[in-house]
């Protein structure tokens, strides 16, 4: 073990720790995700193809990325703001509001899906405001924006806020001095500084909707080809015992996390690299 | 542009950081604003530029009141510690930002922006830099185009918050000669705020002494250095020896110490502080006059154009520092375990008010 | 640098209100308004519907939902899962990031990737892999059928699925803050004579000890709160495999509002707690060291 370390240590433990960490990890995650993977291998090309362009699956996938992509612009706009309210505004219960923040994190799906959705339904606290005007919520695509925008909340507000905390008030007085106004000053100084980090933000949102499940199934409706997220179309097929197809959408949706996570590590690399200078 | 600041108070919570603050600057002058940190120094920097608002008094720039205009109409530049530069714009885009953040009636035409940028960087000799990025400069560097952005929107007032604070000694010894050179091509109003009494004496026309929010002194780098005001001054302007203790009968100190001056002999029986700079004290190889002070040497640092001695004061034990000539130290031919008497040159007393 | 213009979060905060780099008056109500709001109505008002929900019928019938057979069953099959989950990513993530934080190796940087994989898989997918694995028709099936071992529909295919999905959590808690701790202070103790077992509890643990606890709070939350990988190896056998979250979706699905809730009344709150935990934490090691969190 002691080969690849790049240095050696006089600290004790590297072999017992790195061991462990690996078996468990390759035991617990990697053997059984790639698993999936050799599993559809067991599909031919065209029965995969079929399975993955299936009218009912591309349905799911435009309700479920669309959705996603919605939410998470929405916390885009909503979670600076709040980032924002919190890192440079003082007002009473601020720090509660910072707490309850990552109350999406921390709450249960199921929990936040029947909430949603008894809130959201026609006779609910919302819901029944909504009615009148002709707006249904619960049961309907808008309901899975809601769930997906509710779970998404923390990730921005979470990414941009210690930017904004770090970000040296000087600049800003810089700006000022040379005859910025307010406005100039946070489209040429702030926002370039705080772009990185709502990218991220925005794409960890994203990257947690697509995979959402528990709070959406509540308040969806689940109609094919209307409300049916894909990780629902996945959980019906195993349901129904038909493991290779349930699989070949498992495939579609693990590439897309990976390519996400990815993306999201770029995005965080950037994001730092630049924290890094000056 | 003159400035004038009349009776200005700051408090932040119930700590008081100005207080009742006067002071006038001439156009054209280069002052310092020099105490130690927290002295409210760079409190009153931010008032002048508009930063701060103060609680109580007024601020005249040009003979015309600013208390409370904003920031953008004083025409004030403002150079941070930090240098504060943006840094996603490159070098020339940092320069040019307050060319083009102006409305669009007074903004300068791109082309003749971009010549002023290139005037500017030729001004402060980073030509060769206008792409590069904040980043990729040396801290020196970084400042020159702080100062170079701050000096873009041709302001009268030049505002230095601890410009070279930051940098090495050697570079800051570089700078401040080169800020020098720049104000006496410029003749800009020019207001520094630095903790470094090297600095400050070496650079301004006129020092302002400030501790804990009030103004200790204000005069020339010759006045302060050489007749301080105060205590503190005396203190803050580099190394002095302190006798502490009543002044009787042309003695001082609370064990006699018997450093005779017709200056204590003038003084009651009171409360005195005595200060003697280290290249005051006068040494002997033998006692001349009664009220020498008898010592022994403790310690001799050689090293450098003066000799640095340590002595232990014979009767209450009190360390004393003694800066010689090399040619007084030769001559003396000072051992450690030496017993030496001294006598002041110059000395200067305080009453302090009795606790 | 003068007193006033040093940054300690503080007295900044303090003086961005009466700064010049400031918003108007109108602006500032503006955005704090559109932030309430939306704090109103996706936190505030699900938080209050909960609890609403539950006591509609008032205190008895909300106590009563508990006094069910099934409810406890799920109560008690819940904690078990909990209690085996989070000792085991605990010591997972104390591991992972002792290598991690304290040496330089190749692939470092992939592993600190790999590890959070969970997070960005769908929970369905976690279970499914399960269900590929273990299944009656998976890999394993045959052959556990044949040794009459159960895994999935049955309690060990729920505490792999929630282990998989909680890895992460304690480990993401503890390699930043050891990788800014550094070695120094554990080399200091083996100079003193420590062994690595005392260098360990004397000095590296009392330095990451309310990480550590942040960390195992938020995977214990999660693993309680665990619903679609375990959904999927679940079963949902009522009194056997049902976990609260389970047993929560089929109250909600028998129009039995009410228990429902009241089950969910008690993840909230463990939820609620999983935050006031958070901010106590990270108010004390803010004060310990000034680290940014």
């Amino acid at each position: 073990m002691n080969i690849i370390l790049k240095q050696p240590s006089v600290l004790p433990g590297f072999s017992l720790a790195l061991g462990f960490t690996l078996f468990y990890f390759c035991l617990i995650v990697l053997i059984p995700l790639s698993g999936l993977f050799v599993k559809t291998s067991g599909l031919s090309w065209d029965q995969f193809w079929n399975v993955i362009t299936d009218p009912r699956a591309v349905a799911s996938y435009k309700l479920t990325f669309g959705a996603s992509l919605v939410g998470a612009l929405i916390n885009g706009v909503f979670g600076s703001i709040i980032a924002w309210v919190l890192v440079r505004y003082h007002f009473p219960g601020r720090s509660v509001v910072d707490a309850l923040v990552d109350l999406p994190f921390a709450l249960p799906t199921a929990v936040a899906g029947i909430t949603l959705t008894s809130i959201y339904a026609s006779n609910g606290w919302i819901g029944r405001y909504l009615e009148p005007l002709g707006i249904q919520v619960a049961f309907t695509p808008l309901g899975v924006l809601v769930a997906l925008t509710f779970i998404g909340l923390p990730f921005v507000v979470r990414t941009v806020q210690p930017v904004l905390q770090d970000l040296d008030r000087e600049v800003e007085e810089a700006a000022t001095t040379l005859g910025a106004n307010r406005w100039q000053t946070f489209w040429a100084v702030v926002v370039p500084e705080l772009w990185p980090a709502l990218l991220t933000g925005i794409a960890m949102a994203f990257a947690r909707a697509v995979g959402e499940y528990g709070s959406v199934i509540f308040i969806a409706g689940n109609m094919p080809m209307k409300s049916e997220i894909t990780p629902l179309l996945i959980m019906t097929k195993l349901e129904q015992y038909d493991y290779a197809g349930a699989t070949a959408l498992g495939v579609v949706m693990l590439v897309v996390s990976f390519v996400l996570a990815l993306i999201i590590n770029l995005l965080q690399w950037w994001s730092s690299a630049r924290h890094m200078n000056q | 542009m003159s400035i004038q600041v009349d009776h200005v108070t700051k408090r932040f919570g119930t700590f008081t950081v100005l207080n009742d603050v006067n002071l006038h600057v001439q156009s054209g002058e280069l002052i310092a604003l020099l105490g130690p940190s927290g002295c409210g120094k760079t409190t009153l920097l931010r008032i002048l530029a508009g930063l701060e608002r103060p609680d109580q008094g007024r601020i005249f720039l040009q003979g015309a009141e600013v208390t409370n205009q904003r920031i953008t109409e004083r025409q004030v530049g403002f150079v941070f510690q930090h240098y504060a530069l943006f840094r996603h714009m490159t070098v020339a885009d940092n320069v040019a930002f307050g060319l083009t953040v102006k409305p669009r009636a007074q903004r300068p035409s791109a082309a003749r922006i971009q010549e002023k940028v290139r005037e500017l960087l030729t001004l402060v000799q980073l030509q060769a830099m206008a792409d590069r990025y904040p980043s990729q400069l040396s801290g020196g560097q970084r400042q020159r185009v702080a100062l170079a952005r701050a000096l873009a929107v041709e302001p009268k007032l030049l505002l230095l918050d601890e410009p070279f604070g930051a940098l090495d000694a050697k570079v800051r010894k570089e700078l401040r000669r080169w800020l020098r050179r720049l104000h006496d091509e410029l003749h800009i109003t020019g207001i520094l705020v630095t903790h470094d009494q090297e600095e400050a004496l070496e650079v301004a026309d006129r020092v302002v002494v400030m501790h804990q929010g009030n103004i200790e002194q204000i005069g020339t780098p010759d006045e302060v250095y050489e007749n301080p005001a105060t205590p503190f001054v005396y203190q803050f302007l580099g190394d002095v020896n302190v006798f502490h203790g009543r002044v009787s009968h042309g003695h001082v100190g609370k064990a006699e110490h018997h450093i005779a001056s017709s200056e204590v002999e003038s003084l009651s029986d009171e409360h005195e502080v005595t200060f003697v700079r280290p290249h005051d004290l006068e040494l002997s190889l033998d006692r001349t006059t009664p009220a020498q002070l008898e010592a022994t040497v403790q310690f001799i640092n050689g090293a450098g154009a003066r000799v640095h001695l340590e002595l232990e004061s014979k009767d209450s034990a009190e360390m004393i520092a003694v800066e010689l000539t090399r040619e007084r130290y030769r001559e003396l031919k000072l051992q450690p375990g030496d017993v030496v008497f001294l006598y002041p040159k110059q000395l200067q007393v305080f009453r302090v008010p009795t606790t | 640098m003068s007193l006033f213009s040093s940054t300690t979060t503080a007295d900044k905060s303090l003086q961005w209100k009466d700064s010049i780099t400031t918003e108007s008056a109108l602006v500032r109500r503006l955005l704090i308004g559109a932030a309430s709001l939306f704090l109103t109505l996706f936190l505030l008002i699900p938080l209050m519907a909960i609890f609403t929900e539950a006591l509609k019928h008032g205190l008895a019938a909300y106590l009563s939902s508990f006094a069910d057979d099934d409810a406890l069953a799920a109560i008690r099959l819940t904690l078990l899962v909990a209690a085996i989950a989070v000792p085991l990513n605990a010591l997972f993530g104390v591991a992972a990031a002792w290598a991690i934080a304290k040496f330089d190796f190749v692939g470092k940087q992939i592993l600190i990737s790999l590890i959070d994989i969970p997070l960005a898989v769908s929970p369905v997918i976690s279970g499914l892999i399960y269900v590929l694995l273990f299944g009656a028709q998976g890999w394993l099936g045959p052959w556990l059928l044949d040794h009459d071992i159960k895994i999935i529909f049955a309690l060990p295919g729920i505490v792999l699925a929630t282990i998989f999905v909680t890895v992460p959590f304690v480990a993401r808690e503890l390699i930043p803050l050891m990788q800014s701790q550094g070695r120094e202070e554990e080399e200091a103790a083996l100079t003193l004579g420590a062994s690595g077992w005392q260098m360990f509890t004397r000095v590296t643990l009392p330095n990451i000890k309310w990480s550590l606890l942040y960390g195992v709070i938020l995977c214990n939350a999660r693993a309680m709160g665990e619903f679609g990988a375990v959904s999927v190896v679940s079963g949902h056998i009522r009194g056997l495999t049902n976990t609260m979250p389970l047993h929560v979706e089929i109250l909600y699905n028998e129009y039995n509002a009410v228990a429902a809730f009241a089950v969910a009344s008690l993840l909230t709150l463990l939820a609620i707690v999983t935050l006031i935990a958070k901010t106590v934490i990270e108010r004390k090691t803010a004060s310990h060291d000034r680290r940014k969190i």
